[in-house]
């Protein structure tokens, strides 16, 4: 049997932040209680119309000319006619052959290397209600709150290879909607979700295999998991000598399997027509370098930036760019501090570990990127030691004052007066003597211990450093 | 006074204190129970309730043109909390939560709501026979359809239930129904009046407009109900003029096209007649008339019956007993349920509208119908764009033949949509277009249809109204209407 490859394209959805819907002014909160957030116009009432919402048109452009797409000066919206309770007018207005943008691409990096998915098309469309399995009862409830919520379609072309590939392309998708302030990308919540067309086909063949199409995948565990069992499934067929059949299958989570949910023959004809209830979408080209001028500097971007310009290690950059906000406090911490590795190695550390206990985001803390430049130059200057500032920073955080005021009140300042801290060792030396013998019988450990006397003796506030040198000094001194 | 007053008698009346608003309304009521157990243009009377007397009376003042005037509309409009059904029984029961743009409008103009209005179910058809409740009766001959779609519209004003009445009209449904029965029908230019709350047939065809008594009084209602809806997408970014001030009377020099494509065959011989002796009067008038050429209205009838159907299938698919009007009741399962209430709640012409729109879409014919007829569409746009570089008004018949009877082409739709022959290619281009009653045959009227420039309902009314007053026979009064005198 020959060696196979896996062929992957992606439908990634994603909600547009917008404080309405996109074709009415019902809000788009997430959580309310069931058809709240209602009106006529996404109901589907007789006689009403949708208008668009010019936010969710200035979003979509902006999230397509950040995948790299070409945004055409026309593009229109169509009607994607099917019965079912979760759709109302039992149409979804979408777009089907002139969408907002075409021809774009991601880039991931992958084992080291960099590698292009090309994305096929960006479109806007409307959201569609979710039925409920009822309590009371053998029926379904019909929540349309969501209808009407406005998305963009991301359609990948079949560049992806493998199901690592696929979660690595979700998470750059998301990273980039995320900087761009297009979408808060929730999976939880359903604010970014994704099917997936897999198949496999003989390693060097061009054709491809037939393939199935996989919903449901609502985590990054899930996308990469669902993928791999489907792979797995697809391959064993496959060796049996079975061939794969044009399926639509649901990954099951509990079961970790894919479920059939229909099979090619049902496939809908959605007779998709242009809409008539509204006009061709007319872009000027200001409009659209409008929306590129709101587009920041991009996560791919970021991570090379920081490794150049500031000599971090890869894991660095790709830790400290994983959100715009900690990507920019980096940034301007690093700018404040003579050693960008340092601002990395507390970011990274001491402050990601007490935002995490803390259950905080980087934008939520009073401890700005000045303050937290002015604690590492503290420690870099000698004021103050590396096991204070951890102290302190827990301190600035719960605070708000900055380094220099705690000092201050707590009487921090590191000692680093040579003739203080001689004076201290004498009397530590004098009262250790044990200690001091062991050393000098080689016993490197003896110095540790009276080290750890200096510190209590200072309460923690002697220059390390010094203290090391003027006991060795002192020690070598007696002989 | 009575309801064939002009609005602008029945404003003065009101201004002068020698009627009042609730006088009015009460003459409107009686008149209904006098003649519409016979016409039937009502589906219902709604009559507003309570102390609409003071409240209308206080807004009567010299500007308020419709204050205190009461009218009907067709039963495709939405009205907040009262049952609107577009004549189908899918629709049965159906209280709209929210009211029309044009609603509103005339609510702000202190007009009074009378009722809605019977129409062929969702507008589909040119008698009101394809009504799902009953058909309504020509004031004219009983016995005749009053055409359709707007047939109770057309029938309401006509018989003097109403001054005035709002219909739409999607291939000639609100111009047909008022020349068969000796009204005066506009229909707007697309875009100009909002369609929010109007309940779809075929959305980039659709327009509401009045039919009245006189050309004064549609532009009177124009006024009122025209203008850009926030609500509507196609509505246009148009400042609307003063309409009333384009009424000057003079049209010499106008530039009048005649197009033969508009006097073939099915054209009456009696209607030909009684048209080209109305051009004969525009001529004396001072207007210049020469022939034109639409070359492309052999295939405009073709191409609505495939475009409007294919919009309506997507229009119409929201009716599946889901969340509002009729539910089958014996229902197994979801798609049971679609197909035993959407079997039940349509009627035949509607049903035959869907299945020809939803074949039009479908996979594989897309291209062949519903895109080519679209194609057609912009070919019909363009005759009439190099036919306006010509002439200012194009003049034909607005319908083929004077109003038919009953039962006559119910089982020959084919026939049936022949009557819109002169009235579809005018939706198909978006253009504003008006008829007038020119005269009767045999006791029926006969119906001058006038296509204007888009967005040029001022020429379009100005020649309307210059030929209408020099015709002298509006308000036209049917035997039926004078039996009731206020
Ligand atoms: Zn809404």
């Amino acid at each position: 049997m020959a060696v196979l490859e896996t062929v992957i394209g992606l439908e990634v959805h994603v909600e547009l932040g917008t404080r309405t819907k996109i074709f009415c002014s019902c809000a788009t909160e997430f959580g309310a209680p069931p058809n709240s957030h209602v009106c006529p116009v996404c109901l589907g009432s007789p006689g009403a119309l949708p208008v668009l919402n010019e936010q969710a048109l200035a979003l979509g452009v902006r999230a397509a000319l950040a995948l790299n797409c070409r945004v055409p000066a026309e593009s229109k919206f169509d009607r994607k006619n099917y019965f079912y309770p979760d759709s109302p007018k039992a149409y979804q207005i979408s777009q089907y052959d002139e969408p907002i943008g075409q021809h774009g691409f991601v880039e991931i990096v992958v084992g080291g290397e960099k590698k292009r998915i090309g994305v096929t098309r960006v479109h806007l469309e409307e959201d569609a209600g979710k039925l409920n399995h009822s309590p009371y009862g053998d029926v379904s409830l019909v929540d349309l709150n969501r209808v009407g919520i406005p998305l963009i379609e991301i359609v990948s072309e079949p560049d992806i290879r493998s199901a690592e590939e696929a979660r690595l392309y979700l998470e750059e998708i998301r990273s980039i909607m995320q900087y761009c302030l297009v979408s808060e990308c929730r999976m939880e919540e359903g604010s970014l979700r994704c099917d997936a067309n897999i198949s496999l086909r003989p390693m060097g063949q061009r054709e491809f295999g037939t393939k199935t199409e996989i919903k449901n995948m609502n985590s990054f565990r899930n996308v990469q998991r669902g993928l791999e069992y489907e792979q797995e499934r697809q391959a064993a067929m496959l060796a049996r000598g079975e061939s794969v059949a044009q399926q639509t299958l649901r990954w099951d989570e509990a079961t970790g399997a894919t479920l059939l949910m229909r099979s090619k023959e049902d496939a809908h004809d959605y007779r998709y027509f242009p809409d008539p209830d509204l006009p061709r979408i007319l872009l000027s080209a200001a409009y659209i370098e409008a929306r590129r001028g709101e587009i920041p500097e991009l996560p791919a971007r970021k991570r090379e930036r920081f490794e150049r310009e500031y000599g971090l290690p890869a894991y660095d950059a790709g830790v400290l760019t994983a959100s715009r906000e900690l990507a920019e406090y980096f940034d301007q911490t690093a700018q404040r501090v003579r050693d960008p590795k340092s601002a990395s190695n507390w970011i990274m550390g001491e402050l990601l570990a007490n935002l995490k206990a803390a259950a905080l985001l980087i934008d939520e803390i009073q401890v700005t990127p000045l303050a937290l430049a002015d604690l590492i130059g503290l420690i870099e200057d000698g004021t103050i030691s590396a096991k204070i500032a951890k102290t302190l920073l827990k301190d600035m955080l719960d605070t708000g004052k900055d380094a220099k005021t705690l000092i201050a009140e707590q009487g921090l300042v590191q000692i680093s007066d040579e003739g203080e801290l001689r004076a201290v060792a004498e009397r530590v030396l004098a009262a250790n003597r044990k200690s001091v013998d062991d050393y000098r019988a080689g016993k490197e450990k003896a110095l540790g211990s009276l080290v750890g006397q200096m510190m209590k003796e200072t309460k923690g506030k002697a220059n390390p450093q010094i203290v090391n040198r003027v006991l060795l000094e002192l020690i070598s001194g007696r002989e | 006074m009575d309801f064939f007053s002009s609005l602008r008698e029945l404003h003065t009346g009101l201004t002068r204190r020698e009627t009042t608003a609730s006088e009015l309304l009460d003459w409107s009521l009686q008149r209904i129970a006098a003649v519409d157990d016979r016409v039937r243009a009502f589906l219902h009377v709604s009559a507003p309730r309570g102390d609409s007397d003071r409240r209308m009376g206080a807004d009567i003042a010299a500007d308020r043109m419709l204050a205190g005037i009461p009218y009907a509309l067709k039963d495709n409009m939405c009205t907040r909390g009262i049952e609107t059904t577009c004549a189908s029984h899918i629709l049965k029961g159906y209280i709209p939560p929210y009211s029309a743009t044009v609603v509103e409008r005339l609510d702000d103009a202190g007009a009074a709501l009378v009722g809605k209005l019977n129409m062929d179910e969702f507008a589909m058809g040119s008698s009101t026979e394809n009504s799902g409740f009953f058909p309504t009766r020509n004031p004219w001959d009983l016995e005749r359809v009053p055409g359709g779609s707007s047939g109770g519209a057309a029938a309401a004003v006509a018989s003097g239930m109403v001054p005035f009445a709002l219909g739409s009209d999607t291939g000639g449904s609100i111009r047909q129904p008022a020349a068969f029965c000796g009204v005066v029908g506009l229909k707007p230019s697309y875009g100009l009046v909002s369609r929010f709350g109007l309940v779809a047939f075929a959305s980039s065809l659709d327009q509401i407009g009045p039919l009245t008594h006189t050309v004064e009084d549609a532009a009177i209602v124009l006024q009122a109900i025209a203008g850009k809806d926030g609500r509507d997408s196609t509505s246009a970014h148009i400042q609307t003029p003063d309409y009333r001030a384009a009424l000057t009377g003079d049209i010499r020099g106008l530039r009048i096209g005649i197009a033969e494509e508009y006097f073939g065959p099915s054209v009456d011989a009696g209607v030909r007649g009684t048209v080209m002796k109305a051009v004969a009067l525009l001529e004396q008038l001072g207007a210049v008339v020469s022939p034109i050429s639409l070359p492309h209205t052999e295939y405009a009838l073709s191409a609505y019956y495939l475009i409007a159907p294919a919009e309506a299938s997507s229009n119409l698919a929201r009716y599946d007993g889901v969340r509002y009007g009729f539910r089958a009741v014996d229902a197994e399962n979801l798609m049971d349920m679609y197909e035993k209430t959407r079997s039940a709640g349509f009627g035949p012409e509607v049903k035959r509208r869907i299945l020809i729109g939803t074949y039009a879409l479908s996979a594989g014919y897309y291209d062949e119908y519903y895109k080519r007829a679209q194609q057609v569409r912009t070919l019909i746009r363009q005759d009439f764009e190099r036919a306006f570089a010509d002439v200012d008004v194009i003049v034909s018949p607005t319908a083929p033949t004077t109003a038919f009877r009953l039962g006559e082409k119910v089982l020959d739709p084919l026939t049936m949509y022949l009557s819109d022959i002169c009235t579809v290619p005018v939706n198909l281009a978006g253009l504003p277009a008006i008829s007038v009653p020119c005269g009767l045959i045999e006791g029926l009227p006969v119906g001058l249809q006038m296509i204007g420039r888009m967005f040029d309902e001022e020429t379009l009314l100005r020649a309307a109204h210059a030929y209408e007053q020099a015709a002298g026979m509006a308000p036209l009064r049917p035997e039926l209407a004078m039996e009731v005198k206020a």
